[in-house]
């Protein structure tokens, strides 16, 4: 058994440890958010993150997870009370299929953790390993500048949500 | 009139009086018709042509239906596939049925719920399930007056329908839900509609925020790859490594010993497994992968060799267009020849599909474009009669046309057979995708065209050479797994599709007024490469090719590239959309910055459809060649909008993925196999080279019919990136890729080859 924490939820696996994270997650949790794309770390659609950097759920293996901090894109807020980066996404309309926009989501969440106001390079660069076939680019990219606003906002008028 | 089901007699049928008298009311003409722009329409007799779907499904109980609580439920045949179709088809019921759209639940594509539209496909949804189910709430709104009017004992024209109630003007009101019954809305439709007044829509053309987006943001259960059935299991599939090749042997018997596997299809040349959990099936994928031997052979062309042989490979002759009118006498001849490489659909989520077989019936949840067509496919595949399949479209990644959906439905299929009473869920890897999935067929135009000495254009010459650009199912020959089997099922001979659409020849024909034309479609039936539906069609490569002609016929001329297309150009729309792109990027007090251009591009999608301009400025790197569009700006006239910001998200995703295509894409093969198998080996756009900004000016025509803009864009955008570049360094490609075919041609190529 092997011991995963994810979204803050401590939660015992079964599944052999080579397994990549991606498949413990869909599977085993029936978790929707991390998608299958490639499998080579290619796309990004299954990013997660692991602490606080952005990682390949479909390439990283459970064995190496023991104890860390898994964040997945249903862990910044749910359909009844998204979180401000998927308000954020909703307000811009940021998606067409949507496939790969909760990993878009996590490497933009990964970044405001660590750069609350990243500068458009910044930004482009976090989400440079992330493909989106729709073309959706131009809104996410307005989408995490939104959020990136809000949280500004948010911190100097003392709100308490200042997830991003 | 037939109804599938027996009308249940309820207390509130008694009430409105009994579904005969309610249906002679339907059949009557609707006083003072009048669909708008077309004032004082006189009624019609019921044999005119009904409006968009309603053709093939005219009974308005197909397309919406009332609870007792007023809950409405609209059905469309079409399939949301990202482009936000859900929520615009919700809007046009909410208008005219003066409800909320939170009020209305829709159901998508369903072999068992909803009519049969088709595929969606080709900038359709809109024109066709559209205004089907506008006409059907309207007429759905005045049935509903005219019972309240009985009711309440006052006439019809003086009832308001009004969030989701008839109200009189004394205010008395009635609810939609208490003046329906089971019979009131199964009539038939009639061809013309008391539409609502545009000039006071108030959710048609509002920004009503799309309903399929929070659960995909919040990782809701979005996508046919998130459905988890009760004891559901997993499979994958060991496909060939080329097209064609034979399976020599497989040892399966290690393979059927690893963790969780539960059963191995091998079924001639088709390979599959089934695994309890998904893991255990990709690990016994790779295991039953090495243990297979295949025999292959080369079938594939050279493809550095590629167009110079295209146009040599037998093909039939489609005249697209001809006439000629004495002309000035031409002054200058120009000649060009413009190609595009075989492209891939590139979804980021590759195929998926679940079936369940149980008691002889198949149950099939898929991301296709087409439920019923595929469902008459997989009843030919598995032997099953029609009404033995179900077949419900569920979303998946973004498609844009013919991707690996439906075979991923017929590897569920057939892989579900071997387990009955079990769901079966495959999951098509990446490779798949990349090199199973119909590609858009390489293509090669050649223009000739030729000036009068005041740069006005005398003669057009076209030539086009293509595949067919449709092998949807129709039959089980489609389903690529079917030719795997040991009994295989073979692809039935392609055709052309016909015009004024088209397939190869879509576009091909100039919207400009040109005095002598003669445009040709050589359709190439042989198909060494599997191709299919691609986002646009041929439109892409014809609209690429034309519009990069006139920019090289502008320069030959020495005229402004904007006022030569407005000079030859009748239609005021297309003129308005060019005049719009060209104010709002600055085209006339542009100035050119050291390595950077403007191109221009325009067209009319199909035709028929959608106008669309593109402006952009380039920025190409000294050193590497390299291309960067800066920024683009884009003007669309699509008839009536019904989503502003569903139509400017259309046409800002097209113009970004047509600037990957044209900048980078290309499959890649040798004489065997197809080598572009990941996104190293096809590399698309990423976030370091998409613009700064892509600008969207959408002009409204209220009261026009709805045309779609999914596929307007990408022609367009294409041209005006090529037609930039030339600006900016003086390099006409003629190539797509245009990155490559520019590192090839490093030393620069002269403009249009001119022969006086």
């Amino acid at each position: 058994m092997i011991t995963l924490l994810v979204n803050g939820r401590s939660v015992e696996v079964d599944d052999d440890p080579a397994t990549p994270l991606l498949y413990v997650l869909r599977g085993t949790l029936a978790l929707n958010g991390a998608k299958f794309g490639c499998g080579l770390g290619q796309c990004g659609a299954c990013t997660v993150i692991v602490d606080d950097a952005p990682v390949y759920s479909c390439l990283t293996p459970i064995a190496a997870l023991h104890g860390r901090r898994i964040t997945t894109v249903e862990g910044l807020g749910t359909q009844q009370d998204p979180g401000p980066l998927q308000r954020a996404f909703i307000a811009e309309q940021a998606a067409q299929c949507g496939y790969c926009i909760a990993g878009m989501m996590l490497r933009a969440h990964a970044l405001l953790m660590r750069d609350p106001s990243p500068t458009e390079s910044a930004i482009r660069g976090a989400l440079e390993p992330g493909l989106c076939r729709c073309g959706t680019h131009l809104r996410i990219l307005r989408a995490v500048r939104r959020a990136s606003r809000e949280l500004a906002s948010a911190r100097s008028g003392g709100t308490a949500d200042t997830r991003p | 009139m037939s109804r599938s089901r027996p009308a249940r007699i309820t207390r509130r049928t008694a009430l409105a009086g009994g579904g005969s008298l309610i249906v002679s009311f339907a059949l009557r003409p609707l006083p003072g018709v009048a669909a708008p722009g077309t004032p004082g329409a006189p009624p019609v007799a019921a044999q005119e042509e009904l409006p968009g779907s309603l053709r093939n499904a005219p009974l308005l109980d197909s397309w919406l239906r009332i609870d007792a609580q007023g809950g409405v439920t609209v059905f469309t045949g079409k399939a949301e596939l990202g482009q936000g179709i859900k929520t615009a088809l919700m809007q046009i019921a909410a208008e005219e049925l003066a409800i909320a759209p939170a009020r209305i639940a829709l159901v998508t594509a369903d072999t068992s719920r909803t009519p049969n539209e088709g595929y969606t496909s080709g900038s359709h949804s809109m024109q066709d399930s559209g205004t089907a189910i506008l006409h059907a709430a309207a007429q759905a709104r005045e049935i509903l007056l005219g019972i309240a009017a009985q009711r309440l004992g006052i006439p019809a024209d003086r009832l308001q329908a009004l969030d989701g109630a008839a109200v009189a003007p004394d205010g008395r009101r009635i609810g939609y839900g208490e003046l329906v019954s089971e019979q009131t809305l199964h009539v038939r439709a009639q061809a013309q509609s008391r539409l609502s007044d545009p000039s006071r829509h108030r959710v048609i053309g509002a920004d009503v925020p799309r309903v399929d987006i929070p659960a995909k943001l919040a990782g809701g259960a979005a996508y046919v790859q998130d459905l988890r059935l009760p004891g559901m299991v997993h499979a994958r599939v060991v496909r060939p490594p080329s097209y064609g090749a034979r399976l020599r042997r497989v040892q399966i018997e290690q393979v059927r010993a690893l963790p969780g596997v539960m059963h191995i299809v091998h079924d001639g040349d088709y390979l599959a497994v089934i695994a309890r959990r998904e893991y255990q099936a990709v690990m016994a994928m790779n295991a039953l992968a090495r243990a297979a031997q295949w025999e292959e052979h080369p079938g594939l062309p050279d493809q550095a060799r590629l167009f110079a042989e295209l146009a040599t490979w037998p093909s039939e002759l489609v005249s697209v267009a001809g006439h000629h009118t004495e002309t000035a006498e031409p002054a200058r001849t120009l000649e060009a020849e413009y190609r595009r490489a075989y492209q891939i659909h590139g979804s980021i989520g590759p195929s998926c599909a679940v079936a369940l077989f149980d008691d002889g019936a198949l149950t099939v949840w898929t991301h296709s474009q087409g439920v019923y067509p595929l469902r008459s496919a997989l009843a030919q595949l598995l032997q099953l009669p029609e009404e033995r399949v179900h077949c419900i479209q569920v979303p998946g990644s973004g498609c844009y046309g013919h991707n690996g959906a439906d075979d991923a439905a017929a590897d569920a299929a057939l892989i579900a057979r071997a387990v009955p009473g079990r769901p079966v869920r495959v999951q098509w890897m990446r490779a798949d995708e990349h090199a199973w999935e119909p590609f858009g067929p390489a293509m090669l135009a050649r223009v000739r065209g030729t000036l009068d000495g005041a740069g006005n254009i005398v003669s057009w010459e076209y030539d086009v050479w293509s595949n067919t650009h449709a092998t949807r199912p129709g039959g089980a020959g489609n389903l690529m797994p079917a030719w795997h089997l040991a009994t295989p099922r073979a692809q039935p001979p392609p055709k052309p599709l016909p015009l004024p659409e088209g397939g190869g020849d879509r576009n091909a024909l100039p919207l400009y007024r040109i005095p002598a034309l003669r445009v040709d479609y050589h359709f190439i039936p042989t198909m060494p490469l599997r191709v299919s539906a691609l986002r646009s069609l041929g439109a892409y490569l014809n609209v690429f090719a034309i519009e990069s002609f006139m920019d090289e016929l502008a320069r030959a001329a020495k005229a402004d590239a904007v006022q030569l297309r407005l000079r030859h150009l009748d239609d005021p729309r297309a003129a308005a959309i060019i005049t719009t792109a060209a104010e709002h990027f600055g085209w006339a007090r542009y100035r050119r910055r050291h390595g950077c251009g403007r191109g221009f591009a325009f067209a009319r999608y199909k035709n028929l459809a959608a106008y669309t301009a593109v402006a952009v400025e380039v920025q190409v790197d000294g050193e590497s060649g390299a291309i960067r569009v800066l920024r683009a700006v884009a003007a669309v006239d699509c008839g009536e909008v019904v989503s502003p910001d569903g139509v400017r998200n259309q046409i800002e995703g097209g113009i970004l993925q047509a600037l990957s295509w044209t900048l980078y894409e290309s499959v890649t093969f040798d004489r065997t196999r197809i080598t572009s198998r990941d996104w190293s080996s096809y590399p698309i756009l990423r976030f370091s080279a998409v613009p700064q900004e892509v600008e969207v000016h959408v002009l409204d025509r209220p009261g026009q019919p709805f045309l779609g803009t999914g596929e307007a864009a990408q022609g367009p955008a294409a041209a005006a990136v090529a037609n930039a570049l030339a600006d900016a360094v003086g390099v006409r490609v003629r190539e797509i890729p245009l990155t490559r075919s520019m590192m090839r041609t490093r030393k620069g190529v002269p403009e249009g080859r001119e022969r006086t």
